[in-house]
């Protein structure tokens, strides 16, 4: 190396690059999201995989769209980092799966361009995108987004066909009323509200939606939350995310079951059926943990993991809505910075407060 | 500047539009924009306010010195608003039961003191008087076509209740998209934002398309 070259490279901070990147970030959470999607895909049949498939490519469109009209020279490149796939493909996990295109297509729309673009595209988003699409959706459209179906195996004679599961997810056949259901969480919600208490309510038949492995009526990603946890798990171990958010967020909704459920089971869901639930896995492995809308520290980490799992079982327990997650997503996003200014890392030579650090000058003399 | 009318007039409705380039007025604006006729009513009102009050601040603008002038404006609104306020009510009743609370804050709509401020006391009355009516009609403009696409997504309909505003014969105005359930989102407040944020951009993204036209063929005249 000739001291020429050795000028000509950038003076930049004495930081290591890890070797990571944007592209394989969002291609470890996608393999991590895979085996719940298949068996989702599995659990719920053909509308359910075209209603992902819709998703993902309007997130992707309207992403190349929005690049377009900002000018963008790198469209293509930006479109290969995948983070707006993974938007897309997590924004079809919290979907009920039989819900027709123009759900997802207006899901795509409110996420990439009113959720990230107009904030200025990858990393500069206040909201997680997923979230803001399907928040805007619930609130929007309320009864599509609360149809519910039945889980009928793709392997079962029942289940619709191809041909069968493009006309549903079109519109043009409408889901049959022998196949509506309701989740764990509405039922109980409805169930409460009728004077029916949950032991009542949970007992029988109904009994079913507590089961761990689930073939439990619910959202594309509800049915699966030991995949999610899997899936987790697998970016655990590949450091893509840190334990701080998903254990916050599951400590902050498992404890006040737990001691709700102690204290009166009649009115309040344990804290078993709460984490399995929902979109609560999802949320904690897959959406809180966003790096670009969630605080920098561990310890802020923590305080936001709290805030979500806290304001989830609020929102579920005593809300109009039976499922908060993305709504508590949403509020701790935008507590984020106050959270990063409280909680700041500490500089390097530097205490908390921010004076130099003492250093003994005849250290090792 | 004050006999130059044509500027006036598209001063108001386009280049320093209230809504759309000063972003003042945003409380009615976000407020009551939840359909087509709202908008029109909300809008039509602050003109005839504004109007006014152009009108009588630039007749009064020497008699009144500067220390003391904003007491004066605001008495001078607020007379106005109240008429206004009363008039609806006594002849446009069904639209004064929506607009109600927000025809009373037209007085601090900060709209139109600001032309008050800005251009009222610099200007002779009638050049005041087109400046109100350019800036109503801008703001009209603004408040309708940001109320009919809110109305639109929200719940399939245009003009819904037009007639209530308007008299019986403008009926043919009301449309209804059928079999659309409308989205509710675009209803509430953070539709009422996103849709303006949409307009702002489609505006200054229209504007800068116009003048790179206008710099290219200024360019080719010049060569």
């Amino acid at each position: 190396m000739t001291p020429a070259v050795l000028t000509a490279q950038p003076v930049a901070s004495p930081h290591a690059h890890g070797g990571s990147s944007l592209s394989r970030t969002m291609f470890r959470v996608q393999l991590a999201l895979l085996p719940a999607t298949l068996y989702g895909c599995w659990l719920f049949g053909w509308p359910s995989f075209f209603l992902w498939l819709a998703s993902v490519l309007s997130c992707a469109g309207f992403e190349a769209l929005s690049l377009k009209l900002s000018g963008s020279t790198r469209i293509r490149a930006t479109l290969a980092d995948g983070s707006a796939l993974l938007t897309g493909w997590l924004l079809a996990m919290t979907l009920p799966p039989w819900a027709p295109w123009w759900v997802a297509v207006v899901g795509g729309f409110v996420a990439i361009v009113i959720g990230k673009q107009v904030f200025g595209g990858v990393g500069q988003n206040v909201f997680n995108p997923a979230m803001v699409a399907r928040v805007a959706l619930l609130v929007s459209f309320p009864v599509p987004l609360t149809q519910w179906v039945t889980p009928l195996p793709a392997t079962t004679l029942a289940a619709p066909d191809f041909v069968h599961g493009l006309r549903i997810f079109l519109g043009s056949l409408p889901v049959p009323d022998a196949m509506a259901s309701a989740s764990l969480l509405g039922y109980s919600k409805t169930e409460l509200s009728r004077g029916i208490d949950l032991l009542h309510s949970l007992s029988g038949e109904h009994g079913a939606l507590l089961s761990w492995i689930g073939t439990r009526a619910g959202s594309f990603g509800e049915a699966a939350s030991l995949l999610i946890l899997a899936g987790g798990l697998y970016l655990l171990v590949t450091r893509v995310i840190t334990w701080h958010t998903p254990l916050a967020v599951l400590a902050g909704v498992a404890i006040p079951a737990a001691i709700g459920h102690a204290v009166d089971p009649a009115r309040f869901l344990g804290a078993e059926a709460h984490l399995l639930s929902g979109a609560l896995m999802l949320g904690a492995f897959f959406i809180a943990t966003d790096y670009v809308t969630s605080p920098n520290t561990g310890a802020g980490q923590i305080v936001f993991g709290l805030g979500i799992g806290l304001l989830t079982w609020v929102i579920r327990t005593f809300g109009a809505y039976p499922e908060g997650m993305a709504f508590a997503v949403l509020l701790m996003n935008a507590l984020t910075p106050v959270i990063d200014r409280a909680m700041k890392p500490r500089i390097l030579g530097r205490d908390r407060r921010g004076k130099p650090l003492d250093i003994p000058q005849d250290k090792g003399a | 500047m004050s006999d130059n009318y044509g500027s006036i007039i598209k001063d108001g409705l386009w280049d320093q539009n209230v809504v759309f380039s000063q972003l003042l007025a945003m409380c009615p604006t976000m407020a009551v924009t939840t359909s087509g006729t709202n908008g029109l009513g909300m809008g039509l009102a602050t003109t005839a306010v504004l109007v006014v009050s152009n009108i009588l601040v630039a007749s009064i603008r020497h008699a009144v010195s500067s220390q003391v002038r904003i007491p004066v404006f605001v008495v001078l609104i607020a007379t106005l608003v109240t008429v206004v306020d009363m008039a609806m009510n006594a002849w446009l009743h069904d639209l004064y039961k929506v607009l109600g609370l927000f025809i009373a804050l037209i007085v601090v709509n900060c709209a139109i003191l600001g032309r008050a401020e800005a251009f009222a006391v610099k200007n002779g009355i009638v050049a005041s008087a087109v400046d109100g009516l350019a800036m109503g009609l801008g703001f009209t403009g603004a408040l309708t076509a940001i109320g009919l696409i809110r109305e639109f997504l929200g719940t399939g309909t245009l003009f819904a209740q037009a007639s209530n505003l308007l008299g019986p014969s403008f009926a043919f105005l009301e449309m209804k998209l059928p079999g659309y359930g409308g989205a509710l989102l675009m209803i509430l407040p953070p539709g009422g934002f996103a849709i303006l944020g949409f307009l702002l951009a489609g505006k200054r993204a229209m504007e800068r398309r116009l003048a790179e036209r206008g710099a290219a063929a200024a360019q080719a005249a010049a060569a």
